[in-house]
C-alpha cells in the first residue's frame, strides 16, 4: 500500500516539478468547480498580478487527508497549500501532517489593527488550520409544495400534518442528529453535551424515527436541488451555495429556511517539510489572500460567507449582476439569530461510533 | 501396417523389440519430450495472464486480508505503554510504571505527531478517548512524577478500567476485532467475546439480505427470461434477429443510464406514477413508492442482469434438435410432459451458468443498489464503499467485510458445483 501511495505521489510530482523549475509557483489544492474558480478570481489571479507568481491548481480537496498522508508519508510532499474542512484539518494536525500555523505572525491584521486570532469568527481557527469561507447546511424547500407558507422552524420539518410530504436528508449523522434534538425541544447550545450521552443519542434517533418513513436519503451536493425541483422531496437539507445556485441560475422557486442552520468553516492548511523558499512563498500569499478584502472579494463570486468578522460589511454585489449578495450568506444577522456551530471534535470524538449506529437505523 | 511396409518403410526397433525413432530412442520417450514442448509453448503463452492475475488479483487479495486482522496502532505508536503494561493484570489502576511510560510514549508521539493515530485506534472502541489522550498529551512534557496522580489531576478519565484493558488487548498485532465487528459481535476490553448491543448491528442482516435478494433477483431472471431464450432459439431467423437486438440494445446502454432510467419511471413523480393518477387508479396523493427502496432495487437489477440469464440459455437451446420433442411426442408424451422430461434437462447446463452468472454478479453489486436502493435495498457492498470513504473510513473493517464476501461468494460457487457441476456449465 505505502508503495502504491509513493508512486501515486510519485506521479502527481513530474508535472509540478517540471513547471517549478520556470520560476516561482505554488501549488493550491481545492475542491474544483464553482468554488475553485471563486478563489482563482479573488485570490489566484490578483496574486499573480502582484507577484509573478504562478499558481498551479489541483481539484484533489475531496482526497485531501489521504493526499496529504501519502506524500508526507512518501516523503516528497508537493502541495503547497491546500484547502480542508476543519474537521479533517484536526485530524491532519493531530497526526502531524500538517504545519502549526501562528495565526498572528503570518497573517494580515484587520483593516482597524485588530490581530487576526480577534477578527476571525470564533472558534473557528484551528492550531493547523486558517478558516477562509463559512457555508451552511441548512432546510430548504420548493414555494410551490407549501402556497400557504412554508415551514419556519426545526420543528416545522417533523410536522408532518401540517407540512406533509417527503423530507430529503443527507446520508449522514452528522447535523441530522443535531436537528432532530433541536426539534425535540433541546435548546441549539446544549444539544453537543446531550448527543454526548446515550439518553441523548436513543432521543435523537427516536425523534428520527417520527419521520424516517417520509425520507429520501441523498449523498451528493447536487441531489437536493435536483429532488425539490422534481418535487420527489419537498423539503430538503442542503448547501446553502447551491439552493443560491438554483435560485438565481436557474430561477427555481426555493426557500432557504435559516432557523438552526448550522455552519462550518473550509480554509487553508499547509503540508509539512516544504523548503525554506517554499514556506517564505507561501506565508506571503496566505498573507495576502486571508485579508480582509481578499476574503470580502470571494463572496462576490460564490455565496459562502467571509470567515473574517471584518470582511462582511465589505459583501458586495454579485459579479456581473445586480443581486446583493448579503442577504444571502449564512453570516448575514437575519440568517444567523439561530445558528449553530457545527462541532467538529465532538464528531472527531463520537462519529465512528454514530455513523456505526446511524447505518445500522437506516438498514433497519 | 502392411501399408507402411509397401512403401518399403521398416519401423526401427531396438533388443526388446519396442518402437524407436531413427536416432534409436524409444518411441515412448519421443512422444513424451515433443508433448511436453508443447506444453511448455502452451505454459508460456498463458504467463503474461498469470503474471497479470498474480498481480491485479493476488496480491491486493492477500493484502486485503492480511489488512483485515493487522492492527499495529498502539503496538507501535504507544511501544513503552505497551511493554510496561504486559504484565498488569486489568484488575485494578495501572502501577506507576505504565504511566510513566505513557508519558515517555506521549513525548516521543507529540514529537513525531504520531500520537493522533494510536488515540484514533483507541477512539474506536471509547468514543471521547481521543480527545483525553490528546489533551492529556498536549501537557505531557510539563507532567511531573508521581504520574499516576498528575494524570488523575489532569482528567479524572484516566481512571477508567475499560481504557488501560483496551490498551492491553491493542498490544496485539493481529486481531480478530474487525471480523468480530462485521458479524455484529465485539469482544470487550477483557477479551470475552458478545454480541453487540441491537442497535448496532447491521452487517449480519445486510449479508443475509444481499444473499436472500441476489436468490429474488436470480428467480426473476429466470423466469423472465427462459421463455424469451425459447423463443430466440425456435423462432424463424428474421424475428428471432429482432428480438435480439432487443435483449441486446440494452445490454449495451451504460448501467448508468439504464439505471437512471429506472428512476424517471418509477419516481413518486415519475412516469408510472402520473400514468396511474391520469388512468384514475391511484389518486395524486396515494402515489406508489416503487423505487428507494428493495423493490426499486429488484426491478432495476433484474433488468440489468437478465441479458446474462438470456444469452447462455440461448446458446444451449439452439443445439437443441427439435426432432427430440418431436419424438417425445409421437412416443405418447403431451406437450408439457416432453417439454419438461426432455427439454428442460437437455437446458440445464445453460440454465446453470445462468444463474451462477447472475447470482454472482447480483451479491456483488454496488452501483445499482445505491442509487435506487434507498435504505432498505442496500446491499452490504454499499457498506463496505461507505467503510471506505471519507474522513473516518474503517478500511480494516471493509476489508474484513469484503474477506467475508469472497468467503460467501466461494461457499456458493461450491454449493453448486455439488449440486450441479462446474463441468457441465456452459457459458455459450
Amino acid at each position: 500500500m505505502k508503495r502504491t501511495l509513493s508512486l501515486m505521489a510519485a506521479a502527481a510530482i513530474v508535472p509540478s516539478m517540471a513547471l517549478a523549475a520556470e520560476g516561482d509557483s505554488l501549488t493550491i489544492v481545492s475542491w474544483g468547480g464553482a468554488y475553485t474558480m471563486s478563489q482563482e478570481k479573488a485570490y489566484h489571479e490578483p496574486y499573480s498580478e502582484k507577484t509573478g507568481t504562478q499558481i498551479l491548481r489541483e481539484d484533489k480537496s475531496a482526497n485531501a487527508l489521504a493526499g496529504i498522508r501519502s506524500q508526507v508519508e512518501a516523503g516528497s510532499v508537493t502541495w503547497d497549500v491546500v484547502d480542508m474542512l476543519q474537521a479533517d484539518a484536526q485530524r491532519a494536525c493531530d497526526e502531524g501532517l500538517v504545519m502549526e500555523i501562528p495565526h498572528d505572525e503570518w497573517l494580515a491584521p484587520a483593516p482597524d489593527g485588530a490581530k487576526p486570532t480577534e477578527d476571525f469568527i470564533d472558534g473557528t481557527l484551528g492550531d493547523c488550520f486558517i478558516p477562509q469561507i463559512l457555508y451552511a447546511t441548512m432546510f430548504a424547500y420548493n414555494e410551490e409544495a407549501f402556497p400557504d407558507g412554508g415551514p419556519k422552524t426545526v420543528a416545522d420539518v417533523w410536522d408532518l400534518e401540517k407540512f406533509p410530504g417527503t423530507r430529503s436528508l443527507q446520508k449522514i449523522p452528522q447535523k441530522n442528529l443535531e436537528w432532530a434534538l433541536i426539534a425535540d425541544g433541546v435548546p441549539a447550545d446544549e444539544v453537543y453535551e446531550v448527543l454526548a450521552t446515550r439518553e441523548g443519542q436513543d432521543r435523537a434517533f427516536a425523534k428520527l424515527d417520527e419521520i424516517k418513513d417520509n425520507v429520501i436519503w441523498w449523498s451528493e451536493g447536487a441531489q437536493p436541488p435536483q429532488m425539490l425541483a422534481d418535487q420527489e422531496a419537498v423539503i430538503a437539507t442542503a448547501y446553502n451555495g447551491r439552493i443560491f445556485n438554483a435560485q438565481v441560475n436557474e430561477d427555481q422557486p426555493f426557500k432557504i429556511m435559516w432557523d438552526h442552520q448550522m455552519f462550518e468553516v473550509d480554509g487553508w492548511v499547509v503540508p509539512v517539510d516544504q523548503s525554506e523558499d517554499d514556506l517564505k512563498l507561501i506565508k506571503d500569499y496566505l498573507y495576502f489572500a486571508t485579508d480582509t478584502q481578499r476574503l470580502a472579494d470571494q463572496a462576490k463570486y460564490i455565496a459562502y460567507a467571509p470567515a473574517r468578522t471584518s470582511s462582511v460589511p465589505l459583501v458586495g454585489k454579485m459579479e456581473g449582476t445586480d443581486i446583493d449578495m448579503k442577504p444571502h450568506m449564512p453570516t448575514t444577522p437575519e440568517n444567523f439569530e439561530t445558528a449553530v456551530q457545527f462541532d467538529t471534535s465532538f464528531w472527531a470524538d463520537y462519529g465512528d461510533q454514530l455513523e456505526e449506529r446511524f447505518n445500522a437505523w437506516l438498514a433497519q | 501396417m502392411a501399408d507402411i511396409a509397401a512403401d518399403g518403410y521398416v519401423p526401427e526397433r531396438d533388443e526388446s523389440g519396442a518402437l524407436t525413432t531413427v536416432d534409436g530412442t524409444p518411441l515412448k520417450i519421443s512422444l513424451r519430450k515433443s508433448q511436453r514442448r508443447a506444453k511448455r509453448r502452451a505454459f508460456y503463452l498463458v504467463v503474461p495472464l498469470l503474471a497479470f492475475l498474480f498481480v491485479t488479483f493476488t496480491i491486493p487479495i492477500v493484502g486485503m486480508i492480511v489488512r483485515s486482522v493487522y492492527n499495529p496502532e498502539v503496538a507501535n505508536y504507544l511501544p513503552e505503554t505497551s511493554a510496561a503494561i504486559a504484565d498488569w493484570d486489568g484488575e485494578e489502576l495501572p502501577p506507576e510504571k505504565v504511566f510513566a511510560a505513557m508519558v515517555a510514549d506521549m513525548e516521543v508521539g507529540l514529537e513525531n505527531r504520531t500520537i493522533g493515530r494510536a488515540a484514533g485506534r483507541i477512539n474506536r472502541e471509547i468514543p471521547g478517548a481521543r480527545s483525553l489522550v490528546m489533551g492529556t498529551a498536549r501537557h505531557a512534557d510539563e507532567m511531573q512524577p508521581p504520574y499516576r496522580e498528575a494524570f488523575l489531576a489532569e482528567d479524572e478519565d484516566w481512571s477508567e478500567l475499560e481504557f488501560w484493558r483496551l490498551v492491553k488487548r491493542e498490544t496485539r498485532l493481529i486481531t480478530p476485532a474487525y471480523y468480530l465487528l462485521a458479524l455484529d459481535f465485539e469482544y470487550t476490553p477483557r477479551g470475552e467475546i458478545v454480541e453487540r448491543p441491537e442497535i448496532y448491528q447491521v452487517y449480519r442482516l445486510l449479508f443475509i439480505r444481499t444473499a436472500w435478494m441476489s436468490i429474488v433477483i436470480t428467480g426473476a431472471c429466470l423466469l423472465l427470461g427462459y421463455p424469451v431464450a425459447h423463443l430466440l432459439a425456435t423462432l424463424p431467423l428474421r424475428t428471432s434477429n429482432l428480438l435480439m437486438i432487443l435483449v441486446l440494445l440494452p445490454f449495451w446502454t451504460s448501467l448508468l443510464v439504464r439505471t437512471s432510467a429506472w428512476m424517471v419511471l418509477l419516481q413518486q413523480e415519475g412516469v408510472v406514477n402520473d400514468l396511474l393518477v391520469w388512468a384514475g387508479i391511484i389518486n395524486d396523493n396515494g402515489r406508489i413508492r416503487m423505487i428507494y427502496n428493495q423493490l426499486g432495487t429488484i426491478i432495476a437489477m433484474t433488468h440489468i442482469l437478465l441479458p446474462f440469464m438470456i444469452l447462455p440459455l440461448y446458446s444451449v437451446m439452439k443445439t437443441i434438435p427439435p426432432s427430440y420433442m418431436r419424438a417425445a411426442r409421437s412416443l405418447g408424451a403431451n406437450q408439457f410432459t416432453a417439454f419438461v422430461k426432455v427439454y428442460m434437462p437437455l437446458t440445464i447446463p445453460g440454465l446453470a451458468a445462468g444463474v451462477l452468472l447472475v447470482f454472482i454478479l447480483a451479491i456483488g453489486y454496488y452501483i445499482t443498489p445505491a442509487l435506487v436502493g434507498g435504505e432498505s435495498g442496500i446491499f452490504i457492498s454499499n457498506l463496505i464503499a461507505s467503510n471506505m470513504q471519507g474522513t473516518s473510513a474503517q478500511l480494516k473493517l471493509a476489508s474484513a467485510l469484503a474477506t467475508i464476501l469472497l468467503v460467501l461468494v466461494l461457499f456458493f460457487y461450491w454449493l453448486f458445483n455439488k449440486l450441479v457441476g462446474v463441468d457441465r456449465l456452459k457459458f455459450g
